[in-house]
């Protein structure tokens, strides 16, 4: 029998993500996939599994979710208040979710695009090379109740290991690099760019983060005239008000509007878990930099099972009291045949 | 002024070929052209390639490989030929597409008509036998920017959107013509609508469109478009599509 998530009740924004798909820019679409990348490293550190496994993504706030099986979860990306049958559950983490126990993921703590992820990934069907929803090109929908979720074959039985909680949530310094119109800015527009305090705007998605600043607005030198061209996730597109937008992974192809620079691969999750009102800086680095930077983080995030632990054992702590529970013995081999190692 | 085609690194991303500084009809062909050329090199650290209106986008991992070798090839490339005398794509659609002009399913027909400086009915005549290329693809999945329309369709885009214009609408600009893939808003003016569904996830072959395709847009009756929209659930919106030599 096919094992599934049942979906009791969710937020308005939570989304089936994978690494999205590529090959459709000339087609008009964006690669899309999780907004987040490095939470996706890190659930398949935590369940030992590859990160190519889809799971879902919850802004904001998360849902309740039953399983038909045993099954294995991960909870990474921001942290949110989550619960299985009223135990607190520690985040960034991976837990055991026995059959019919209730899984409840609450609003965000810090950060906005929190994960769910499930022992060999969440199953549905591809649509043109990816699990992935991308609303903005509407393909694929949000989750509602009564969803069930087919899941694949987990081929792994480790519960109860975490990984140390990462410092993306809250804003702070993005590194960029400059690109094919930041020449289109003056030097003295690129240094106040590169050192004006922003604040993230409440208008942010999936498609994009909008940037509050204190005084004049960035303009470009022959801002009305540039050509629609190509955009690529990352770019800071200053909009006709003169305010930047980031654009995440659901952006469009192309554009009209000027961009001053991109934000270097690493640093976009912090600019898509900034939540309102959080403070950014950004500042440019030259490419050989953003390049020794980029090879570290692909180092990284091939070796963060090496982080996993064990959760600690502190008997005053509910919720640890759980995880030993579960790493001492509680999982059901018998309820799902795929527990046992290949 | 820089010397056309040029070379641009797009963050590390990718190269860009533009081939101009503003639209024109050798620069769009000469960046398609370019996008297939550099397909038929099967280079290994290419992963993609796309075009805009008159620039070639070629997506490489520049973090593994620094983007001077490639920048290299390219010029190589690019120094091989004429690319803005490069004839068009083989295998080429033409595709004629029923559009319902004007009424309530299209209210801006009579003010773009009054920018253009023609009246609702010559609008229609004009709009209904131009036939325009697929410049590119983009904004959204199989949304086609075709032209150009003779010169005094070169109305600005209006300063306050619309709201929002249904998937479907063709909608004109600056001498060009788009079908919209979503519902969207626009600064772009709603002239027809068409049943014409320009992304379809569910099929074999979710785009329709490529560059370098044709497209017109004969008037159809609304009595006809409503009959077309019941009887054609193709995504196809009753479209006549016939190879081009």
């Amino acid at each position: 029998m096919t094992k599934t998530l049942e979906v009791l009740s969710c937020g308005p924004a939570v989304t089936v993500q994978d690494m999205g798909r590529s090959g459709y820019l000339a087609q008009g679409l964006t690669r899309g996939g999780a907004a987040d990348v490095r939470a996706l490293f890190e659930g398949a550190a935590l369940l030992g599994q590859s990160a190519q496994l889809a799971a879902l993504e919850m802004v904001g706030m998360g849902g309740s979710f039953r399983a038909t099986a045993d099954i294995r979860i991960a909870l990474t990306g921001a942290t949110m208040a989550a619960t299985l049958d009223d135990v607190p559950l520690v985040w960034n983490a991976s837990h055991l979710m026995p059959t019919g126990s209730t899984l409840k993921i609450g609003g965000a703590r810090s950060g906005t695009y929190g994960y769910l992820h499930v022992g060999g990934g969440i199953d549905t069907p591809q649509m043109m090379g990816s699990r992935s929803a991308h609303l903005s090109a509407g393909l694929g929908e949000a989750l509602v109740a009564g969803d069930a979720l087919p899941i694949g074959t987990d081929k792994g039985s480790t519960t109860g290991m975490s990984l140390p909680l990462d410092d993306r949530f809250a804003g702070g310094h993005i590194r960029i690099i400059t690109s094919m119109q930041t020449d289109r800015f003056d030097e003295e527009t690129c240094a106040r760019f590169a050192t004006t305090p922003f604040r993230r705007d409440a208008r942010g998605n999936r498609m994009g983060v909008r940037m509050d600043h204190d005084g004049a607005p960035f303009v470009a030198a022959d801002q009305l005239t540039i050509l629609s061209d190509v955009i690529v996730t990352g770019d800071i597109q200053i909009a006709g008000d003169g305010a930047p937008f980031v654009l995440m992974c659901e952006c469009q192809t192309t554009g009209g509007y000027p961009r001053i620079g991109t934000v270097i691969p690493s640093d976009l999750a912090r600019v898509a878990q900034a939540t309102s009102g959080a403070a950014l800086t950004f500042g440019f680095i030259d490419l050989e930099e953003a390049r020794a930077i980029e090879q570290r983080a692909a180092a990284s995030n091939a070796t963060l099972s090496a982080q996993v632990v064990p959760l600690l054992r502190d008997p005053h702590s509910i919720r640890d009291l759980l995880s030993y529970q579960l790493v001492s013995g509680a999982i059901s081999a018998t309820d799902n045949p795929f527990l046992s190692e290949e | 002024m820089a010397e056309y085609p040029r070379i641009r690194r797009v963050g590390l991303s990718g190269l860009l070929v533009q081939f101009g500084e503003e639209m024109s009809e050798p620069a769009n062909r000469a960046a398609i052209a370019l996008r297939a050329a550099v397909e038929a090199q099967d280079w290994p650290e290419v992963r993609e390639t796309s075009t805009s209106l008159v620039s070639t986008f070629i997506s490489a991992d520049l973090v593994a490989a620094a983007p001077e070798a490639l920048t290299e090839k390219l010029h190589a490339l690019l120094a091989t030929q004429d690319w803005y005398s490069a004839p068009l794509p083989a295998g080429r659609t033409l595709w004629e597409i029923p559009t319902l002009y004007g009424t309530d399913e299209a209210p801006q027909l009579e003010e773009a008509a009054e920018a253009a400086g023609v009246s609702a009915k010559t609008a229609i005549a004009e709009l209904s036998a131009a036939r325009v290329r697929v410049l590119t693809i983009g904004f959204a999945p199989g949304q086609p920017y075709t032209g150009e329309l003779p010169p005094h369709w070169n109305i600005p885009r209006q300063q306050a959107l619309t709201r929002s214009v249904p998937a479907g609408a063709l909608v004109v600009a600056i001498r060009q013509l788009i079908i919209f893939t979503n519902a969207s808003p626009t600064g772009w003016r709603h002239v027809g609508q068409t049943a014409f569904r320009t992304f379809r996830p569910d099929s074999d072959a979710p785009i329709a469109l490529s560059p370098g395709d044709e497209m017109c847009f004969p008037s159809v009756s609304a009595a006809e478009y409503t009959r077309i929209k019941a009887a054609d659930t193709s995504g196809n919106g009753g479209a006549q599509r016939s190879v081009l030599a």
